[in-house]
């Protein structure tokens, strides 16, 4: 039996709506999924030209979105529509189509997460003292938590879109969600951030030393390391790491923020294992690239090994590197979550593990969007990156 | 390799698993992995048994004993004794590993092998979702499914196996999907279709067997990494009851300066460092016997 491509597609989201309605999920939601699902697939069927005009016009939408709380509504459209026009006519249809797909894969994940959240057990309102049934309807009225997971989603979006307002966290008094994000988004950047850096400088380093000589001491040296690296989890090396520069040296501080002292601990523990991960990467790349005619050549003509090494072979050492940052990245956040707990931070892991634990669904929702937008936005640099580097990617992006 | 092989004995050419197995053995670091994996395993799962040890039973009296005769891995705050938690834990750490690889080994193979087998726009529509799913960082979507269990069932390892291999199959489906497409083109394929194989029948019997190589390599591999998860869940409190990651973060938490009991950090993080070690170093034995290309 040979299915046409749209037939395929058909029967792939009839499967995944079938196990879902089987697994006893209510069909609108169900049939929302789905539907998200189609949205998200539905790209790969546009042709260029429809790709620039969908994708333009997403970006201008989306653009217009943010411009409309500083700026003037006149003034917020003119610019919006300008950069979507200019996106319609300048920016490489790879990208736009990109851009398609970002926008309902982002409405989707605020879905998704509504609904898991409200089908973990427990409800942000649940406390010690039972309530009231009146006083807990009252609760959900006031701060937009309906019963049903697909009309909170409602008044979410909603809220996002007109206000761009997170709204109120469930469980701690007082206070928005961006009242607690907004504090938590630099640390938890600048620690994320640090920690890349450290991880492509730590791992570089020790890759390139080991590639240029294989088997010599200086591979299996950092190849030990490397394995180290990758196979202790990372609030073991932290935990490692406080016990001998915080308690026995008492060179660094135990936990806390503020000072580039607190940053360097949480930040080594988070790059370690993507230290070891991008050294075994370059490591190999750069071996493949000693190999390449274009070093003897260079070589031939009396150039000195350290110019062949940095002009001619890290260009193409790092290009594997390159392409595991846009998984690093999101890595790195995650693992987040853990070492600030482990060396109490107050950045957006933080929040996020006590959202999801006191069933704060607009606290989750917000750390989810973060987290994404965050992710996505990296990996779409890691992709122009990528192109810039390579240019047999460029010719089709 | 191969051609030295065949002419030494020309009667019976070598399989791939014969070739991969005859590498392995050469490979001193993997067998080395092999061994201490299975000792870790056996110590784990025979001994609690053969000696009787009891991991729950406090003693208030020896709380914070350090390790000697009598308790060789010490206790730990209320009296248990350390060597029959770690051991204990360690059952459930590997069983997580194992069955929530198994898991993520099942889902990842069945996709992949339908995405790449129809490949066209099923493939786009099937990886897209992948992509989708790859984009959300990994643990938001383990601790969002850990929390569908009530409490109580959370203490249980079952749902951490079902978070777990619902993250974990992704970079799986993707394997086996590019593995699929580059052998459907091939030429057995095309002999099976003719004899009028069907799709579902050219797929397992005839594709997957071929890349059983790739699965293998990767499912060592995932091994780890799932250990190192359930770690992470315990640490943050989402864990299971009794396990490495859990022995190991009670550990940071009592080691203090005024009072080191630094063994109960370091005797857990120990047997899971050995055991990741170990099985880090048969993961890329493993490829390097099952997939000579990418041998250094």
């Amino acid at each position: 039996m040979r299915l046409s491509s749209f037939q395929g597609l058909l029967l792939t989201l009839a499967a995944i709506g079938g196990v879902f309605l089987l697994v006893g999920m209510p069909p609108i939601q169900a049939g929302f999924i789905v539907l998200g699902l189609a949205l998200l697939a539905l790209p790969a069927w546009f042709s260029a030209p429809v790709v620039r005009v969908v994708g333009g016009a997403l970006l201008a939408a989306v653009l217009y979105l943010f411009l409309r709380l500083p700026l003037p509504p006149a003034l917020a459209i003119v610019l919006a529509a300008a950069v979507g026009f200019a996106a319609w006519c300048y920016v490489p249809p790879r990208i736009l189509r990109r851009v398609c797909v970002l926008v309902p894969s982002m409405v989707l994940l605020v879905y998704v997460t509504s609904l898991l959240m409200y089908s973990a057990p427990g409800s942000p309102f649940a406390q010690e003292k039972a309530a009231s049934d009146q006083v807990i309807a009252a609760k959900r009225a006031a701060w937009g938590v309906p019963e049903s997971p697909t009309e909170f989603f409602k008044i979410y979006m909603t809220r996002v879109l007109e206000d761009f307002d997170f709204g109120p966290s469930l469980t701690v008094q007082g206070r928005s969600v961006m009242d607690l994000l907004g504090p938590a988004f630099p640390v938890s950047m600048s620690l994320g951030l640090t920690a890349l850096v450290l991880a492509c400088a730590i791992g570089l380093t020790l890759g390139i030393r080991a590639g240029l000589r294989p088997n010599s001491f200086a591979d299996y040296s950092s190849m030990g390391l490397a394995v180290i690296g990758i196979s202790l989890p990372n609030f073991v090396i932290g935990a490692l790491l406080l016990m001998v520069f915080a308690l026995s040296l008492g060179w660094l501080p135990v936990a806390g923020w503020g000072t580039y002292s607190h940053l360097l601990l949480p930040a080594l523990t988070l790059a370690l294992p993507y230290a070891a991960y991008i050294a075994r990467l370059s490591r190999a790349g750069t071996i493949e690239v000693m190999q390449q005619d274009f070093i003897r050549t260079a070589r031939a003509k009396g150039l000195s090994e350290r110019e062949i090494v940095f002009k001619h072979a890290l260009k193409g050492a790092i290009l594997p590197v390159v392409s595991f940052l846009g998984p690093a990245a999101a890595g790195i956040m995650t693992g987040s979550f853990v070492v600030e707990t482990l060396f109490g931070i107050p950045g957006m892991g933080h929040w996020f593990v006590k959202g999801a634990i006191n069933r704060d669904y607009s606290v989750v929702l917000g750390t989810a969007i973060i987290y994404f937008s965050i992710v996505i936005a990296f990996n779409l640099l890691v992709d122009m990156a990528y192109a810039w580097l390579d240019p047999r990617v460029r010719e089709d992006l | 390799m191969a051609r030295a092989a065949a002419t030494l004995a020309p009667e019976k050419g070598t399989s791939l698993w014969a070739d991969a197995w005859r590498r392995l053995k050469r490979n001193r670091l993997a067998l080395g992995g092999a061994v201490l994996l299975g000792l870790v395993a056996v110590v784990c799962f025979v001994v609690p048994v053969v000696l009787g040890l009891d991991s729950e039973t406090t003693d208030p009296a020896n709380s914070f004993h350090p390790p000697d005769a009598h308790y060789p891995f010490g206790t730990d705050n209320v009296g248990r004794d350390y060597l029959a938690r770690v051991l204990v834990g360690g059952q459930t750490s590997l069983l997580i590993g194992v069955a929530a690889t198994l898991a993520s080994v099942l889902i990842g193979v069945f996709y992949g092998s339908l995405a790449g087998y129809y490949g066209g726009k099923v493939d786009e529509v099937m990886m897209r979702i992948v992509d989708f799913l790859y984009a959300i960082p990994y643990m938001f979507l383990v601790i969002l499914i850990t929390l569908q269990f009530s409490k109580e069932a959370r203490g249980n390892p079952l749902p951490i196996f079902f978070a777990l291999g619902m993250v974990q199959w992704l970079t799986m489906a993707r394997i086996v999907r590019g593995e699929v497409l580059t052998l459907k083109n091939r030429e057995f394929v095309l002999a099976a279709r003719t004899v009028g194989a069907g799709d579902l029948r050219i797929i397992f019997r005839h594709i997957l067997p071929n890349i059983l190589g790739v699965v293998v390599v990767y499912a060592t591999l995932t091994v780890p990494a799932v250990i190192i998860l359930e770690s992470f869940l315990s640490f943050l409190g989402l864990g299971v009851k009794l396990s490495w990651g859990v022995l190991v973060s009670e550990g940071v938490g009592v080691v203090n300066p005024i009072e080191s009991h630094a063994w109960l950090l370091l005797l857990p993080s120990l047997f899971l460092a050995l055991t990741l070690f170990s099985l880090n170093f048969l993961g890329d034995g493993l490829r390097d016997a099952l997939d000579p290309r990418t041998r250094r």
